[in-house]
């Protein structure tokens, strides 16, 4: 019986549940799949071509002079960005001085203490406008609001244009960080008497601390390598900024991207090649603390 | 015998009501956690204010004809900013069209299961690191990697289709293409990561009733998973665009800085973010105000049109919920 069954469904011609690749649509499908894995292989080469250039072209040039001595003038050899490295490291200071506590405290109120409210809908929207806000625009006003006040091209002005593109990456994230703080936690504060800003501080801000330290580190990986805000608000300087121990923070100063910008276009190559080294600096600075800022949120999640 | 506790007493018990000076930190914290972010509003107000009204006598002197004008000339006193629009937007667009096909590509092979999970996160990261290099240093890139290297397939072009408006002139620098290249590098962290959060935020049964229906991967892909997250896709497309827009070390080292209206590729060009940056440090007292017009119009247009992305990705979240549920 069962075998009469059998040879009665051998007679059927049943379509067969392979695909042959040789039929359009398979073949098509195949051709589509190859195609967008050689398009995102090609999109890595750009990183990886940027990197070899840094080490091969900068990597020659690394060494303890660039940290210690100023940079070149046209016709000279040798010469470093010591001072450009002070200049970048003092305003990207002076940029968190402002944006971390400006941002943190906003943020707290976004998260906890207006959180729904119609304020913290508008600031959310501000903040996500000047997510948005191109570099150079935030060196323009910065130069309306300092540099013509001031009536000099400073450091503290170049780390106030810095803070206006921090202020929105340390806010959004804080927030976020905040929310993320266990509901139980702060209940079981609250019931045993303590007052919001008490919860705020023992419980959750410990607690978001390492969210909190990821957002400064993403906000201070991308100011570390703006130069458009600097242009016209720092300028730039071919001297340390302490000099004859005197602290000269109203003067022009010099920072990293600026530097390798003046120097990427003229026909010196010492210059070029300072430029390049410069450039090596700054990405391994930049790099370091964007991967830093990853890990230790890749931690928070997990934990 | 109960009545007898004080509520501060110490010996039965470590709790206390909140002393004044809890209560009043307590209101001092919140308001200025409430003032911090009226702050942020305020800052908002303030920057269009200071561009603004430090953009105010060169709106007075000459008004729209400044947008229409094709000289610039500080000795002169002749300024107009076409060219540098057209610039933008030429750049922006022509960089978001090569930054669209690599970035939808990417998200798509990162999320349909081509590759082992560890795979997709390396490609995911090693993309997201190009969003992590300075603006600078990919402009000295473009200077000594991009323009040599794409100069001899520039020229061959030139020679052979002149006669396409596209390809009039030859490449010997600085230029369109090499700007507009580097920029979509620039951009394709943006595009990549914002549709790959749209296209693996469409359930899963959608497109299994799509292979159940016999669909191929690609049909699957093209027919459901592309269509549901369109909104989304298209959202980061608008804040590519916006991105790019405001961009401005890369072009201002790539793009020649010639003050000319021009379609060819090859042919330097200007961009309004470039224009400030070459300009301004050695701006005279009525440059430097027309430059603040310059500023305002860059504002104006990349807030509009961040503006424009935002309000899309808000839709394509609400749609993504309604999908869900």
């Amino acid at each position: 019986m069962s075998q009469e069954i059998t040879d009665a469904f051998e007679d059927i011609d049943f379509p067969t549940l392979e695909r042959s690749l040789r039929h359009p649509r398979t073949f098509f499908s195949s051709a589509l799949s190859i195609l967008t894995g050689v398009v995102t292989v090609v999109a890595c080469i750009p990183l990886f071509s940027v990197l070899f250039m840094l080490i091969w072209r900068g990597g020659k040039r690394l060494s303890l002079s660039l940290l210690t001595e100023t940079p070149p003038s046209a016709f000279e050899s040798g010469g470093g960005f010591g001072n450009a490295i002070v200049g970048t490291l003092l305003m990207v200071g002076i940029a968190i001085l402002i944006s971390v506590p400006f941002g943190v405290l906003a943020a707290l109120f976004l998260a906890e203490f207006g959180s729904g409210s119609k304020t913290a809908s508008a600031v959310r929207f501000c903040a996500k406008l000047l997510t948005g806000f191109p570099s150079i625009l935030a060196g323009v006003f910065a130069y309306a609001a300092v540099v013509l006040v001031t009536g000099t091209y400073s450091a503290p002005a170049g780390g106030i244009a810095l803070s206006i593109l921090m202020l929105p990456i340390v806010m959004l994230t804080a927030e976020e960080a905040i929310k993320m703080v266990p509901h139980r936690m702060k209940e079981a504060a609250i019931g045993m008497g303590a007052t919001q800003t008490q919860v705020v501080w023992k419980v959750i801000l410990p607690t978001a601390l390492p969210g909190l330290l990821t957002g400064v580190m993403l906000a201070v990986a991308r100011a570390a390598g703006e130069t458009a805000p600097l242009l016209f608000t720092a300028l730039n300087s071919n001297y340390w900024i302490v000099q004859d121990g005197e602290l000269a923070l109203m003067d022009p100063t010099a920072s990293l991207a600026v530097l390798i910008f003046n120097f990427s276009g003229v026909p010196f190559e010492n210059q070029i090649e300072l430029a390049w080294a410069a450039a090596l600096v700054l990405v391994m600075i930049v790099l370091v603390i964007n991967i830093g800022g990853q890990i230790l949120s890749r931690n928070k999640v997990t934990s | 015998m109960a009545t007898s506790i004080e509520p501060n007493d110490s010996i039965d018990s470590v709790a206390s009501p909140p002393t004044t000076w809890d209560v009043s930190w307590d209101r001092a914290f919140r308001g200025m956690t409430h003032v911090f972010s009226w702050m942020t509003i305020l800052l908002v107000l303030y920057i269009l204010y200071e561009i603004g009204g430090k953009a105010v006598p060169a709106i007075q002197e000459f008004g729209l004809s400044f947008i229409t004008g094709t000289t610039w000339d500080a000795n002169k006193g002749e300024f107009g900013v076409l060219p540098e629009i057209w610039g933008t937007l030429y750049s922006s667009l022509l960089a978001l069209a090569i930054a669209s096909f690599f970035g939808v590509s990417i998200a798509i092979f990162l999320t349909q299961d081509f590759l082992p999970t560890y795979l997709e996160v390396v490609f995911k990261n090693i993309v997201e690191l190009l969003a992590a290099i300075p603006s600078v240093v990919y402009g000295l890139w473009g200077i000594y990697v991009v323009i040599p290297a794409i100069r001899p397939a520039a020229n061959w072009v030139h020679e052979h289709f002149e006669w396409i408006p596209f390809f009039k002139t030859s490449l010997s620098g600085p230029g369109i293409l090499p700007a507009s290249l580097v920029l979509a590098i620039m951009i394709l962290p943006t595009v990549s990561a914002i549709s790959r959060d749209a296209i693996s935020s469409v359930p899963h049964k959608l497109k299994e009733a799509a292979f159940g229906l016999g669909a191929t991967r690609w049909e699957a892909i093209f027919g459901v998973i592309i269509p549901a997250s369109a909104t989304g896709i298209f959202g980061s497309l608008v804040l590519g665009f916006g991105r790019a827009l405001g961009e401005t070390m890369a072009l201002a080292m790539l793009v020649g800085n010639s003050n000319q209206l021009t379609v060819s590729l090859f042919s330097p060009a200007n961009t309004l973010a470039a224009l400030l940056a070459n300009n301004f440090p050695e701006a005279g007292k009525q440059e430097e105000q027309v430059l603040m017009y310059a500023a305002l119009l860059l504002m104006a247009i990349t807030l509009g049109v961040n503006i424009f992305g935002a309000a899309i990705m808000r839709r394509a979240s609400a749609h993504m919920k309604g999908a869900t549920k």
